[in-house]
Protein backbone atom coordinates (compact mmCIF):
# COMPACT_ATOMS: atom_id res chain seq x y z
CA UNK A 1 0.00 0.00 0.00
CA UNK A 2 1.45 3.36 -0.97
CA UNK A 3 0.11 6.88 -0.75
CA UNK A 4 0.11 7.04 -4.50
CA UNK A 5 -2.47 4.25 -4.68
CA UNK A 6 -4.59 5.77 -1.93
CA UNK A 7 -4.74 9.18 -3.52
CA UNK A 8 -5.69 7.72 -6.90
CA UNK A 9 -9.19 8.65 -8.15
CA UNK A 10 -11.99 6.92 -6.23
CA UNK A 11 -13.17 5.02 -9.27
CA UNK A 12 -10.68 3.69 -11.72
CA UNK A 13 -12.86 3.62 -14.84
CA UNK A 14 -10.05 1.95 -16.73
CA UNK A 15 -10.33 -1.03 -14.37
CA UNK A 16 -14.07 -1.13 -14.91
CA UNK A 17 -13.59 -1.23 -18.67
CA UNK A 18 -10.90 -3.92 -18.51
CA UNK A 19 -12.97 -6.12 -16.20
CA UNK A 20 -16.33 -5.59 -17.93
CA UNK A 21 -16.64 -9.26 -18.82
CA UNK A 22 -16.18 -10.28 -15.20
CA UNK A 23 -18.69 -7.68 -14.00
CA UNK A 24 -21.26 -9.19 -16.37
CA UNK A 25 -20.46 -12.70 -15.13
CA UNK A 26 -20.74 -11.68 -11.49
CA UNK A 27 -24.00 -9.87 -12.22
CA UNK A 28 -25.37 -13.05 -13.71
CA UNK A 29 -24.14 -15.03 -10.70
CA UNK A 30 -25.72 -12.59 -8.25
CA UNK A 31 -28.97 -12.64 -10.18
CA UNK A 32 -29.23 -16.42 -10.45
CA UNK A 33 -28.28 -17.04 -6.82
CA UNK A 34 -30.97 -14.58 -5.75
CA UNK A 35 -33.62 -15.85 -8.15
CA UNK A 36 -33.00 -19.54 -7.47
CA UNK A 37 -33.00 -19.04 -3.70
CA UNK A 38 -36.14 -16.90 -3.61
CA UNK A 39 -37.85 -19.12 -6.18
CA UNK A 40 -37.04 -22.23 -4.18
CA UNK A 41 -38.03 -20.40 -1.00
CA UNK A 42 -41.40 -19.54 -2.55
CA UNK A 43 -42.09 -23.14 -3.56
CA UNK A 44 -41.17 -24.52 -0.15
CA UNK A 45 -43.05 -21.73 1.62
CA UNK A 46 -46.15 -22.37 -0.47
CA UNK A 47 -46.09 -26.04 0.48
CA UNK A 48 -45.51 -25.28 4.16
CA UNK A 49 -48.18 -22.55 4.14
CA UNK A 50 -50.79 -24.84 2.63
CA UNK A 51 -49.87 -27.30 5.36
CA UNK A 52 -50.22 -24.59 8.01
CA UNK A 53 -53.52 -23.38 6.56
CA UNK A 54 -55.00 -26.85 6.50
CA UNK A 55 -53.70 -27.93 9.87
CA UNK A 56 -53.60 -24.86 12.03
CA UNK A 57 -51.57 -26.52 14.76
CA UNK A 58 -48.69 -26.86 12.28
CA UNK A 59 -48.30 -23.10 11.90
CA UNK A 60 -46.64 -22.69 15.30
CA UNK A 61 -43.91 -25.31 14.75
CA UNK A 62 -43.33 -24.14 11.16
CA UNK A 63 -42.74 -20.52 12.16
CA UNK A 64 -40.67 -21.67 15.13
CA UNK A 65 -38.29 -23.74 12.97
CA UNK A 66 -38.03 -21.18 10.14
CA UNK A 67 -37.64 -18.44 12.75
CA UNK A 68 -34.76 -20.37 14.28
CA UNK A 69 -33.12 -20.71 10.86
CA UNK A 70 -33.56 -17.00 10.36
CA UNK A 71 -31.56 -16.24 13.49
CA UNK A 72 -28.50 -18.28 12.48
CA UNK A 73 -25.77 -15.90 11.26
CA UNK A 74 -25.22 -16.45 7.55
CA UNK A 75 -21.48 -17.00 7.81
CA UNK A 76 -22.05 -19.65 10.44
CA UNK A 77 -24.64 -21.42 8.33
CA UNK A 78 -22.33 -21.57 5.32
CA UNK A 79 -19.63 -23.04 7.54
CA UNK A 80 -21.97 -25.61 9.07
CA UNK A 81 -23.07 -26.73 5.59
CA UNK A 82 -19.52 -27.19 4.27
CA UNK A 83 -18.98 -30.70 5.70
CA UNK A 84 -22.41 -31.73 4.42
CA UNK A 85 -22.61 -30.34 0.88
CA UNK A 86 -19.19 -28.80 0.36
CA UNK A 87 -18.01 -25.37 -0.63
CA UNK A 88 -20.25 -24.70 -3.60
CA UNK A 89 -23.41 -23.14 -4.99
CA UNK A 90 -25.61 -25.78 -3.37
CA UNK A 91 -24.33 -24.66 0.00
CA UNK A 92 -25.14 -21.04 -0.86
CA UNK A 93 -28.60 -21.81 -2.18
CA UNK A 94 -29.56 -23.92 0.84
CA UNK A 95 -28.53 -21.17 3.22
CA UNK A 96 -30.05 -18.34 1.21
CA UNK A 97 -33.31 -20.23 0.73
CA UNK A 98 -33.65 -20.96 4.42
CA UNK A 99 -33.52 -17.24 5.17
CA UNK A 100 -36.44 -16.48 2.86
CA UNK A 101 -38.83 -19.03 4.40
CA UNK A 102 -39.92 -17.15 7.52
CA UNK A 103 -40.70 -13.95 5.63
CA UNK A 104 -42.55 -15.59 2.76
CA UNK A 105 -44.54 -18.02 4.92
CA UNK A 106 -45.64 -15.30 7.32
CA UNK A 107 -46.89 -13.13 4.48
CA UNK A 108 -48.54 -16.02 2.69
CA UNK A 109 -50.49 -17.08 5.75
CA UNK A 110 -51.29 -13.50 6.79
CA UNK A 111 -52.43 -12.72 3.25
CA UNK A 112 -54.72 -15.73 3.02
CA UNK A 113 -56.04 -15.12 6.55
CA UNK A 114 -56.75 -11.53 5.61
CA UNK A 115 -59.26 -12.45 2.92
CA UNK A 116 -62.61 -11.29 4.25
CA UNK A 117 -65.06 -13.80 5.64
CA UNK A 118 -67.89 -12.41 3.52
CA UNK A 119 -65.96 -13.00 0.30
CA UNK A 120 -65.37 -16.62 1.32
CA UNK A 121 -69.01 -17.12 2.25
CA UNK A 122 -70.14 -15.59 -1.05
CA UNK A 123 -67.71 -17.83 -2.95
CA UNK A 124 -69.05 -20.89 -1.13
CA UNK A 125 -72.60 -19.74 -1.77
CA UNK A 126 -71.91 -19.35 -5.51
CA UNK A 127 -70.73 -22.94 -5.67
CA UNK A 128 -66.93 -22.81 -5.63
CA UNK A 129 -65.27 -26.04 -4.56
CA UNK A 130 -62.80 -25.72 -1.71
CA UNK A 131 -59.82 -26.02 -4.07
CA UNK A 132 -61.17 -23.57 -6.67
CA UNK A 133 -61.93 -21.10 -3.91
CA UNK A 134 -58.34 -21.30 -2.69
CA UNK A 135 -56.69 -20.73 -6.07
CA UNK A 136 -59.19 -18.31 -7.60
CA UNK A 137 -60.23 -16.29 -4.56
CA UNK A 138 -57.86 -16.64 -1.63
CA UNK A 139 -54.53 -16.61 -3.50
CA UNK A 140 -55.35 -13.70 -5.86
CA UNK A 141 -56.74 -11.67 -2.97
CA UNK A 142 -53.68 -12.40 -0.83
CA UNK A 143 -51.33 -11.52 -3.68
CA UNK A 144 -50.50 -7.95 -2.58
CA UNK A 145 -49.43 -9.24 0.84
CA UNK A 146 -47.61 -12.25 -0.66
CA UNK A 147 -45.71 -10.04 -3.09
CA UNK A 148 -44.84 -7.65 -0.26
CA UNK A 149 -43.22 -10.65 1.44
CA UNK A 150 -41.35 -11.61 -1.72
CA UNK A 151 -40.06 -8.06 -1.99
CA UNK A 152 -38.54 -8.11 1.47
CA UNK A 153 -37.19 -11.64 1.00
CA UNK A 154 -35.58 -10.74 -2.34
CA UNK A 155 -33.97 -7.52 -1.18
CA UNK A 156 -32.63 -9.34 1.88
CA UNK A 157 -31.29 -12.13 -0.32
CA UNK A 158 -29.53 -9.70 -2.67
CA UNK A 159 -27.65 -8.47 0.38
CA UNK A 160 -26.90 -11.94 1.69
CA UNK A 161 -25.57 -13.17 -1.65
CA UNK A 162 -22.56 -10.87 -1.20
CA UNK A 163 -21.64 -12.86 1.91
CA UNK A 164 -21.36 -16.03 -0.18
CA UNK A 165 -18.13 -14.51 -1.47
CA UNK A 166 -16.47 -16.49 1.30
CA UNK A 167 -17.51 -19.61 -0.61
CA UNK A 168 -15.79 -18.29 -3.70
CA UNK A 169 -19.18 -17.21 -5.14
CA UNK A 170 -20.87 -14.06 -4.06
CA UNK A 171 -21.71 -12.20 -7.25
CA UNK A 172 -20.84 -8.63 -6.43
CA UNK A 173 -19.62 -9.78 -3.03
CA UNK A 174 -16.59 -11.17 -4.82
CA UNK A 175 -15.57 -7.62 -5.77
CA UNK A 176 -16.16 -6.31 -2.28
CA UNK A 177 -14.08 -9.08 -0.68
CA UNK A 178 -11.24 -8.70 -3.19
CA UNK A 179 -11.32 -4.93 -2.89
CA UNK A 180 -11.12 -5.14 0.90
CA UNK A 181 -8.14 -7.49 0.73
CA UNK A 182 -6.23 -5.20 -1.60
CA UNK A 183 -7.61 -1.84 -0.42
CA UNK A 184 -8.75 -1.24 -3.97
CA UNK A 185 -11.64 1.21 -3.67
CA UNK A 186 -12.87 0.86 -7.22
CA UNK A 187 -13.59 -2.82 -6.74
CA UNK A 188 -15.35 -2.26 -3.41
CA UNK A 189 -17.47 0.50 -4.85
CA UNK A 190 -18.43 -1.49 -7.94
CA UNK A 191 -19.55 -4.34 -5.67
CA UNK A 192 -21.48 -2.12 -3.26
CA UNK A 193 -23.14 0.15 -5.80
CA UNK A 194 -24.18 -2.66 -8.12
CA UNK A 195 -25.65 -4.65 -5.19
CA UNK A 196 -27.72 -1.67 -4.18
CA UNK A 197 -28.79 -1.08 -7.78
CA UNK A 198 -29.76 -4.73 -8.17
CA UNK A 199 -31.77 -4.71 -4.92
CA UNK A 200 -33.53 -1.54 -6.02
CA UNK A 201 -34.35 -2.96 -9.44
CA UNK A 202 -35.83 -6.09 -7.86
CA UNK A 203 -37.84 -3.91 -5.51
CA UNK A 204 -39.22 -1.77 -8.32
CA UNK A 205 -39.87 -4.91 -10.37
CA UNK A 206 -42.01 -6.37 -7.60
CA UNK A 207 -43.99 -3.16 -7.26
CA UNK A 208 -44.73 -3.30 -10.98
CA UNK A 209 -45.56 -6.99 -10.80
CA UNK A 210 -47.97 -6.35 -7.96
CA UNK A 211 -49.69 -3.53 -9.86
CA UNK A 212 -49.93 -5.71 -12.92
CA UNK A 213 -51.27 -8.76 -11.09
CA UNK A 214 -53.60 -6.92 -8.72
CA UNK A 215 -54.85 -3.83 -10.54
CA UNK A 216 -57.85 -3.85 -8.21
CA UNK A 217 -55.68 -3.15 -5.18
CA UNK A 218 -54.08 -0.02 -6.59
CA UNK A 219 -56.39 2.13 -4.56
CA UNK A 220 -55.80 0.52 -1.23
CA UNK A 221 -58.82 0.53 1.02
CA UNK B 1 -101.23 -20.27 -1.68
CA UNK B 2 -99.30 -22.22 -4.35
CA UNK B 3 -99.97 -25.92 -4.03
CA UNK B 4 -96.62 -27.09 -5.34
CA UNK B 5 -93.74 -26.71 -2.90
CA UNK B 6 -90.32 -25.57 -4.10
CA UNK B 7 -88.52 -25.86 -0.78
CA UNK B 8 -89.54 -28.27 1.93
CA UNK B 9 -87.87 -28.53 5.31
CA UNK B 10 -89.03 -31.59 7.21
CA UNK B 11 -88.21 -31.90 10.89
CA UNK B 12 -84.91 -30.11 10.49
CA UNK B 13 -82.72 -29.54 13.54
CA UNK B 14 -79.32 -28.00 14.02
CA UNK B 15 -77.16 -28.18 17.09
CA UNK B 16 -73.81 -26.47 17.14
CA UNK B 17 -71.06 -28.27 19.05
CA UNK B 18 -70.51 -26.68 22.42
CA UNK B 19 -73.91 -25.08 22.78
CA UNK B 20 -76.55 -26.58 25.02
CA UNK B 21 -79.65 -25.45 23.13
CA UNK B 22 -80.15 -26.38 19.52
CA UNK B 23 -80.17 -23.42 17.13
CA UNK B 24 -83.10 -24.91 15.22
CA UNK B 25 -85.49 -27.44 16.66
CA UNK B 26 -87.60 -29.80 14.53
CA UNK B 27 -88.51 -27.14 12.00
CA UNK B 28 -90.88 -27.99 9.18
CA UNK B 29 -91.52 -25.35 6.57
CA UNK B 30 -92.79 -25.35 3.02
CA UNK B 31 -92.19 -22.65 0.47
CA UNK B 32 -94.34 -22.69 -2.66
CA UNK B 33 -93.01 -22.20 -6.17
CA UNK B 34 -92.68 -18.49 -6.89
CA UNK B 35 -93.48 -17.60 -3.31
CA UNK B 36 -91.64 -14.92 -1.33
CA UNK B 37 -91.21 -16.06 2.25
CA UNK B 38 -89.60 -13.93 4.93
CA UNK B 39 -88.00 -15.51 7.98
CA UNK B 40 -88.19 -13.11 10.87
CA UNK B 41 -87.55 -13.23 14.58
CA UNK B 42 -85.33 -11.96 17.38
CA UNK B 43 -81.61 -12.69 17.40
CA UNK B 44 -80.91 -16.29 18.30
CA UNK B 45 -84.10 -17.48 16.65
CA UNK B 46 -82.14 -19.48 14.09
CA UNK B 47 -83.44 -17.66 11.03
CA UNK B 48 -80.02 -17.29 9.43
CA UNK B 49 -79.09 -20.84 10.38
CA UNK B 50 -82.28 -22.05 8.74
CA UNK B 51 -81.51 -20.13 5.56
CA UNK B 52 -77.95 -21.40 5.41
CA UNK B 53 -79.09 -24.98 5.81
CA UNK B 54 -81.03 -24.67 2.56
CA UNK B 55 -77.84 -24.19 0.53
CA UNK B 56 -75.80 -26.19 3.04
CA UNK B 57 -73.45 -23.44 4.10
CA UNK B 58 -74.51 -25.00 7.41
CA UNK B 59 -75.20 -28.74 7.42
CA UNK B 60 -78.30 -29.76 9.38
CA UNK B 61 -77.86 -32.15 12.29
CA UNK B 62 -81.01 -34.03 11.38
CA UNK B 63 -84.06 -33.79 9.17
CA UNK B 64 -84.70 -33.59 5.47
CA UNK B 65 -84.48 -30.73 2.97
CA UNK B 66 -86.10 -31.04 -0.45
CA UNK B 67 -85.56 -28.50 -3.21
CA UNK B 68 -87.86 -28.94 -6.16
CA UNK B 69 -88.46 -32.48 -4.97
CA UNK B 70 -84.73 -33.31 -4.89
CA UNK B 71 -82.95 -34.25 -1.68
CA UNK B 72 -80.61 -31.30 -1.10
CA UNK B 73 -78.39 -33.35 1.19
CA UNK B 74 -77.78 -35.94 -1.53
CA UNK B 75 -76.45 -33.44 -4.08
CA UNK B 76 -72.80 -32.31 -3.89
CA UNK B 77 -72.92 -29.00 -2.05
CA UNK B 78 -71.14 -26.94 -4.72
CA UNK B 79 -73.49 -28.18 -7.45
CA UNK B 80 -76.54 -27.52 -5.31
CA UNK B 81 -75.35 -23.96 -4.63
CA UNK B 82 -74.90 -23.14 -8.31
CA UNK B 83 -78.64 -23.59 -8.75
CA UNK B 84 -79.51 -21.35 -5.79
CA UNK B 85 -78.99 -17.59 -5.80
CA UNK B 86 -77.39 -16.30 -2.61
CA UNK B 87 -77.22 -12.75 -1.31
CA UNK B 88 -75.67 -11.87 2.05
CA UNK B 89 -75.72 -8.75 4.17
CA UNK B 90 -71.99 -8.08 3.83
CA UNK B 91 -72.54 -8.46 0.07
CA UNK B 92 -69.18 -10.21 -0.36
CA UNK B 93 -68.37 -9.01 -3.85
CA UNK B 94 -65.02 -10.30 -5.06
CA UNK B 95 -62.68 -7.28 -4.80
CA UNK B 96 -60.26 -8.56 -7.44
CA UNK B 97 -62.92 -8.97 -10.09
CA UNK B 98 -64.69 -6.30 -12.10
CA UNK B 99 -68.42 -5.78 -11.70
CA UNK B 100 -69.01 -7.69 -14.95
CA UNK B 101 -66.88 -10.59 -13.73
CA UNK B 102 -68.61 -10.57 -10.36
CA UNK B 103 -72.01 -10.81 -12.00
CA UNK B 104 -70.74 -13.57 -14.30
CA UNK B 105 -69.50 -15.73 -11.41
CA UNK B 106 -71.99 -18.59 -11.54
CA UNK B 107 -72.32 -18.69 -15.36
CA UNK B 108 -68.52 -18.97 -15.46
CA UNK B 109 -68.58 -21.82 -12.97
CA UNK B 110 -71.25 -23.51 -15.07
CA UNK B 111 -69.04 -23.15 -18.14
CA UNK B 112 -71.29 -20.94 -20.27
CA UNK B 113 -69.86 -19.61 -23.52
CA UNK B 114 -68.43 -16.09 -23.26
CA UNK B 115 -70.96 -14.62 -25.71
CA UNK B 116 -73.85 -15.95 -23.67
CA UNK B 117 -72.28 -14.67 -20.45
CA UNK B 118 -71.81 -11.18 -21.92
CA UNK B 119 -75.40 -11.09 -23.10
CA UNK B 120 -76.67 -12.17 -19.70
CA UNK B 121 -74.55 -9.60 -17.85
CA UNK B 122 -75.96 -6.81 -20.05
CA UNK B 123 -79.45 -8.04 -19.35
CA UNK B 124 -78.88 -8.13 -15.57
CA UNK B 125 -77.46 -4.62 -15.51
CA UNK B 126 -80.82 -3.49 -16.90
CA UNK B 127 -82.82 -5.65 -14.52
CA UNK B 128 -81.21 -4.43 -11.30
CA UNK B 129 -80.82 -0.82 -12.44
CA UNK B 130 -77.06 -0.41 -12.68
CA UNK B 131 -75.17 1.78 -15.13
CA UNK B 132 -73.28 0.04 -17.90
CA UNK B 133 -70.12 2.08 -17.25
CA UNK B 134 -69.80 0.33 -13.90
CA UNK B 135 -69.17 -3.03 -15.50
CA UNK B 136 -65.45 -2.45 -15.95
CA UNK B 137 -64.92 -1.04 -12.46
CA UNK B 138 -63.88 -2.87 -9.33
CA UNK B 139 -66.28 -3.21 -6.38
CA UNK B 140 -64.31 -0.77 -4.22
CA UNK B 141 -65.36 2.05 -6.56
CA UNK B 142 -69.09 1.53 -5.89
CA UNK B 143 -71.36 2.78 -3.09
CA UNK B 144 -73.00 0.34 -0.69
CA UNK B 145 -76.34 0.52 -2.47
CA UNK B 146 -74.75 -0.07 -5.87
CA UNK B 147 -72.73 -2.96 -4.48
CA UNK B 148 -75.86 -4.66 -3.20
CA UNK B 149 -77.49 -4.28 -6.63
CA UNK B 150 -74.45 -6.08 -8.03
CA UNK B 151 -74.90 -8.68 -5.30
CA UNK B 152 -78.48 -9.25 -6.42
CA UNK B 153 -77.45 -9.35 -10.11
CA UNK B 154 -74.76 -11.91 -9.29
CA UNK B 155 -77.30 -14.07 -7.46
CA UNK B 156 -79.70 -13.91 -10.41
CA UNK B 157 -77.04 -14.52 -13.07
CA UNK B 158 -77.67 -18.16 -13.89
CA UNK B 159 -81.43 -17.65 -13.53
CA UNK B 160 -81.77 -19.92 -10.47
CA UNK B 161 -85.32 -20.83 -9.48
CA UNK B 162 -84.52 -20.22 -5.82
CA UNK B 163 -83.05 -17.13 -4.18
CA UNK B 164 -81.77 -17.07 -0.61
CA UNK B 165 -81.24 -13.66 0.95
CA UNK B 166 -79.69 -13.04 4.34
CA UNK B 167 -80.55 -9.51 5.51
CA UNK B 168 -79.46 -8.19 2.12
CA UNK B 169 -80.44 -4.60 2.78
CA UNK B 170 -79.27 -4.49 6.40
CA UNK B 171 -75.98 -2.73 5.76
CA UNK B 172 -77.20 0.18 3.64
CA UNK B 173 -78.60 3.44 5.00
CA UNK B 174 -82.37 3.64 5.64
CA UNK B 175 -83.22 5.72 2.56
CA UNK B 176 -81.34 3.46 0.16
CA UNK B 177 -82.77 0.45 1.99
CA UNK B 178 -86.32 1.63 1.40
CA UNK B 179 -85.60 2.14 -2.29
CA UNK B 180 -83.93 -1.24 -2.65
CA UNK B 181 -86.89 -2.88 -0.90
CA UNK B 182 -89.33 -1.33 -3.34
CA UNK B 183 -87.19 -2.14 -6.35
CA UNK B 184 -86.70 -5.69 -5.20
CA UNK B 185 -90.40 -6.07 -4.52
CA UNK B 186 -91.16 -5.05 -8.12
CA UNK B 187 -88.32 -7.19 -9.44
CA UNK B 188 -89.64 -10.25 -7.66
CA UNK B 189 -93.10 -9.71 -9.11
CA UNK B 190 -91.61 -9.67 -12.60
CA UNK B 191 -89.21 -12.59 -12.16
CA UNK B 192 -91.37 -14.88 -10.07
CA UNK B 193 -88.47 -16.48 -8.18
CA UNK B 194 -88.95 -18.52 -5.07
CA UNK B 195 -87.36 -16.35 -2.40
CA UNK B 196 -86.45 -17.05 1.20
CA UNK B 197 -85.53 -13.79 2.87
CA UNK B 198 -84.12 -13.40 6.36
CA UNK B 199 -84.57 -10.14 8.23
CA UNK B 200 -84.89 -8.91 11.79
CA UNK B 201 -86.94 -5.95 10.57
CA UNK B 202 -90.65 -6.74 10.98
CA UNK B 203 -91.73 -4.00 8.61
CA UNK B 204 -89.41 -5.28 5.90
CA UNK B 205 -90.78 -8.80 6.41
CA UNK B 206 -94.35 -7.52 6.22
CA UNK B 207 -93.70 -5.44 3.14
CA UNK B 208 -91.82 -8.03 1.11
CA UNK B 209 -93.25 -11.40 2.08
CA UNK B 210 -96.15 -13.27 0.52
CA UNK B 211 -95.93 -15.21 3.71
CA UNK B 212 -93.86 -14.64 6.81
CA UNK B 213 -92.46 -17.22 9.17
CA UNK B 214 -92.05 -15.88 12.67
CA UNK B 215 -89.40 -17.79 14.59
CA UNK B 216 -88.69 -17.82 18.30
CA UNK B 217 -85.39 -18.49 20.05
CA UNK B 218 -84.21 -22.03 19.28
CA UNK B 219 -85.73 -22.05 15.81
CA UNK B 220 -89.28 -22.64 16.93
CA UNK B 221 -91.89 -21.68 14.35
CA UNK B 222 -94.53 -19.55 16.10
CA UNK B 223 -96.64 -18.57 13.10
CA UNK B 224 -96.43 -19.00 9.35
CA UNK B 225 -98.99 -17.15 7.26
CA UNK B 226 -99.61 -14.12 5.08
CA UNK B 227 -98.69 -10.81 6.67
CA UNK B 228 -102.29 -9.57 6.54
CA UNK B 229 -103.54 -12.66 8.36
CA UNK B 230 -100.78 -12.55 10.96
CA UNK B 231 -101.37 -8.85 11.59
CA UNK B 232 -105.09 -9.43 11.97
CA UNK B 233 -104.78 -12.62 14.05
CA UNK B 234 -101.44 -13.07 15.82
CA UNK B 235 -101.20 -16.68 16.98
CA UNK B 236 -99.93 -15.86 20.45
CA UNK B 237 -98.46 -13.22 22.74
CA UNK B 238 -94.97 -13.70 21.35
CA UNK B 239 -96.10 -12.96 17.81
CA UNK B 240 -98.21 -10.05 18.96
CA UNK B 241 -95.39 -8.41 20.87
CA UNK B 242 -92.93 -9.14 18.09
CA UNK B 243 -95.16 -7.40 15.56
CA UNK B 244 -95.08 -4.31 17.73
CA UNK B 245 -97.57 -1.47 17.85
CA UNK B 246 -99.76 -0.08 15.07
CA UNK B 247 -100.75 -3.50 13.78
CA UNK B 248 -103.87 -2.01 12.21
CA UNK B 249 -101.85 0.60 10.39
CA UNK B 250 -99.27 -1.93 9.25
CA UNK B 251 -102.06 -4.05 7.89
CA UNK B 252 -103.53 -1.09 6.03
CA UNK B 253 -100.11 -0.63 4.48
CA UNK B 254 -100.57 -3.99 2.75
CA UNK B 255 -104.12 -3.54 1.48
CA UNK B 256 -104.62 -1.75 -1.84
CA UNK B 257 -107.12 1.02 -2.38
CA UNK B 258 -108.72 -1.07 -5.12
CA UNK B 259 -109.99 -3.50 -2.47
CA UNK B 260 -111.94 -0.87 -0.56
CA UNK B 261 -115.36 0.44 -1.41
CA UNK B 262 -115.19 3.71 -3.33
CA UNK B 263 -117.96 6.26 -3.48
CA UNK B 264 -118.65 8.46 -6.47
CA UNK B 265 -118.72 11.81 -4.67
CA UNK B 266 -119.97 15.22 -5.90
CA UNK B 267 -118.69 14.79 -9.43
CA UNK B 268 -120.48 15.78 -12.62
CA UNK B 269 -119.59 15.87 -16.28
CA UNK B 270 -118.39 19.22 -17.49
CA UNK B 271 -121.26 19.27 -19.98
CA UNK B 272 -123.84 19.31 -17.14
CA UNK B 273 -125.86 22.40 -16.36
CA UNK B 274 -124.99 24.64 -13.36
CA UNK B 275 -128.31 23.67 -11.78
CA UNK B 276 -127.39 20.02 -12.00
CA UNK B 277 -124.09 20.90 -10.31
CA UNK B 278 -125.83 22.70 -7.47
CA UNK B 279 -128.20 19.75 -7.01
CA UNK B 280 -125.27 17.31 -6.70
CA UNK B 281 -123.47 19.55 -4.19
CA UNK B 282 -126.60 19.79 -2.10
CA UNK B 283 -127.11 16.07 -2.27
CA UNK B 284 -123.59 15.52 -0.88
CA UNK B 285 -123.76 18.45 1.48
CA UNK B 286 -120.56 20.06 0.19
CA UNK B 287 -119.54 23.45 -1.20
CA UNK B 288 -117.38 22.21 -4.04
CA UNK B 289 -117.91 20.30 -7.23
CA UNK B 290 -115.67 17.82 -9.06
CA UNK B 291 -115.62 18.08 -12.83
CA UNK B 292 -115.12 15.25 -15.29
CA UNK B 293 -114.67 15.16 -19.03
CA UNK B 294 -116.12 11.76 -19.79
CA UNK B 295 -113.98 9.55 -17.52
CA UNK B 296 -111.15 12.03 -17.24
CA UNK B 297 -110.71 14.07 -14.08
CA UNK B 298 -110.53 17.82 -14.72
CA UNK B 299 -110.39 19.11 -11.14
CA UNK B 300 -112.70 20.87 -8.75
CA UNK B 301 -114.42 24.23 -8.55
CA UNK B 302 -115.75 26.23 -5.61
CA UNK B 303 -119.53 26.07 -5.23
CA UNK B 304 -119.79 29.87 -5.19
CA UNK B 305 -118.21 30.09 -8.63
CA UNK B 306 -121.17 28.41 -10.30
CA UNK B 307 -123.16 31.00 -12.22
CA UNK B 308 -125.79 30.61 -14.89
CA UNK B 309 -123.51 29.88 -17.82
CA UNK B 310 -122.15 26.38 -18.57
CA UNK B 311 -119.54 24.63 -16.41
CA UNK B 312 -117.06 24.71 -19.33
CA UNK B 313 -116.25 28.37 -18.64
CA UNK B 314 -114.97 27.60 -15.12
CA UNK B 315 -111.31 26.90 -14.52
CA UNK B 316 -111.10 23.76 -12.38
CA UNK B 317 -108.29 23.53 -9.81
CA UNK B 318 -106.33 20.33 -9.45
CA UNK B 319 -106.75 18.08 -6.39
CA UNK B 320 -103.63 18.39 -4.27
CA UNK B 321 -103.64 14.78 -3.13
CA UNK B 322 -104.65 11.97 -5.42
CA UNK B 323 -104.11 8.22 -5.08
CA UNK B 324 -103.99 5.40 -7.58
CA UNK B 325 -105.86 2.11 -7.20
CA UNK B 326 -102.68 0.29 -6.22
CA UNK B 327 -101.79 2.74 -3.45
CA UNK B 328 -102.05 1.30 0.03
CA UNK B 329 -104.96 2.08 2.31
CA UNK B 330 -102.40 3.44 4.72
CA UNK B 331 -101.41 6.06 2.16
CA UNK B 332 -105.12 6.72 1.59
CA UNK B 333 -105.69 7.19 5.31
CA UNK B 334 -102.84 9.67 5.41
CA UNK B 335 -104.33 11.57 2.48
CA UNK B 336 -107.76 11.68 4.07
CA UNK B 337 -106.46 12.80 7.46
CA UNK B 338 -104.24 15.53 6.06
CA UNK B 339 -106.51 16.67 3.21
CA UNK B 340 -109.18 19.35 3.53
CA UNK B 341 -111.93 17.36 1.92
CA UNK B 342 -111.85 14.45 4.40
CA UNK B 343 -111.80 12.20 1.37
CA UNK B 344 -109.13 10.97 -1.02
CA UNK B 345 -109.52 11.12 -4.77
CA UNK B 346 -108.56 7.98 -6.67
CA UNK B 347 -107.18 8.49 -10.16
CA UNK B 348 -105.43 6.06 -12.48
CA UNK B 349 -103.58 7.79 -15.32
CA UNK B 350 -106.06 10.67 -15.36
CA UNK B 351 -109.13 8.42 -15.23
CA UNK B 352 -111.37 9.14 -12.24
CA UNK B 353 -112.15 6.05 -10.16
CA UNK B 354 -113.99 7.44 -7.17
CA UNK B 355 -113.48 8.72 -3.64
CA UNK B 356 -112.41 7.05 -0.47
CA UNK B 357 -113.58 8.30 2.90
CA UNK B 358 -112.60 7.50 6.47
CA UNK B 359 -115.56 5.18 6.96
CA UNK B 360 -114.61 2.96 4.06
CA UNK B 361 -111.05 2.73 5.39
CA UNK B 362 -112.07 1.89 8.95
CA UNK B 363 -114.32 -0.82 7.59
CA UNK B 364 -111.22 -2.45 6.11
CA UNK B 365 -109.43 -2.31 9.45
CA UNK B 366 -112.14 -4.14 11.30
CA UNK B 367 -112.63 -6.76 8.62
Amino acid sequence: MTWAQQSAPLVDWDWVARNWGQIVDRTWEHLTLTAVSVGLGLVISLALSILALRWRWAYGPITWVTGLMYTIPSLALFAVLVPIVGLNATNAVIALTSYTLLIIIRNLVAGIDGVSESVLEAADGMGYTRRARFWRMEVPLALPVIIAGLRIATVTTVGLVTVTAVLGLGGYGYFILRGLNTFFWTQILVGVVLSVVLATLFDIGFVWLQRFLSPWARRAR
Amino acid sequence: MPSESMIRLADVSKSFPGSVRPAVTNLSLEVGRGEFVTLVGPSGCGKTTTLKMINRIIEPTSGQILIDGQDALATPAHELRRSIGYVIQQIGLFPHRTIAQNIATVPMLLGWEQARIDERVEELVEIVGLEREMLTRYPAALSGGQQQRVGVARALAADPPVLLMDEPFGAVDPIVRKRLQHEFHDLQERLGKTVVFVTHDVDEAIFLGNRMAILNVGGILEQYDTPTTILANPANDFVESFLGGERGLKRLGLLPVSGAELSWGPFVDVSSSPDEGRRVMEEHGVEWLGLLDGERLLGWVDGGALGTSGLEVLEPRPFLVTLSSDSSLRAALDAVVTGHARVAVVVDDGIYRGMLDLEAISEEITE
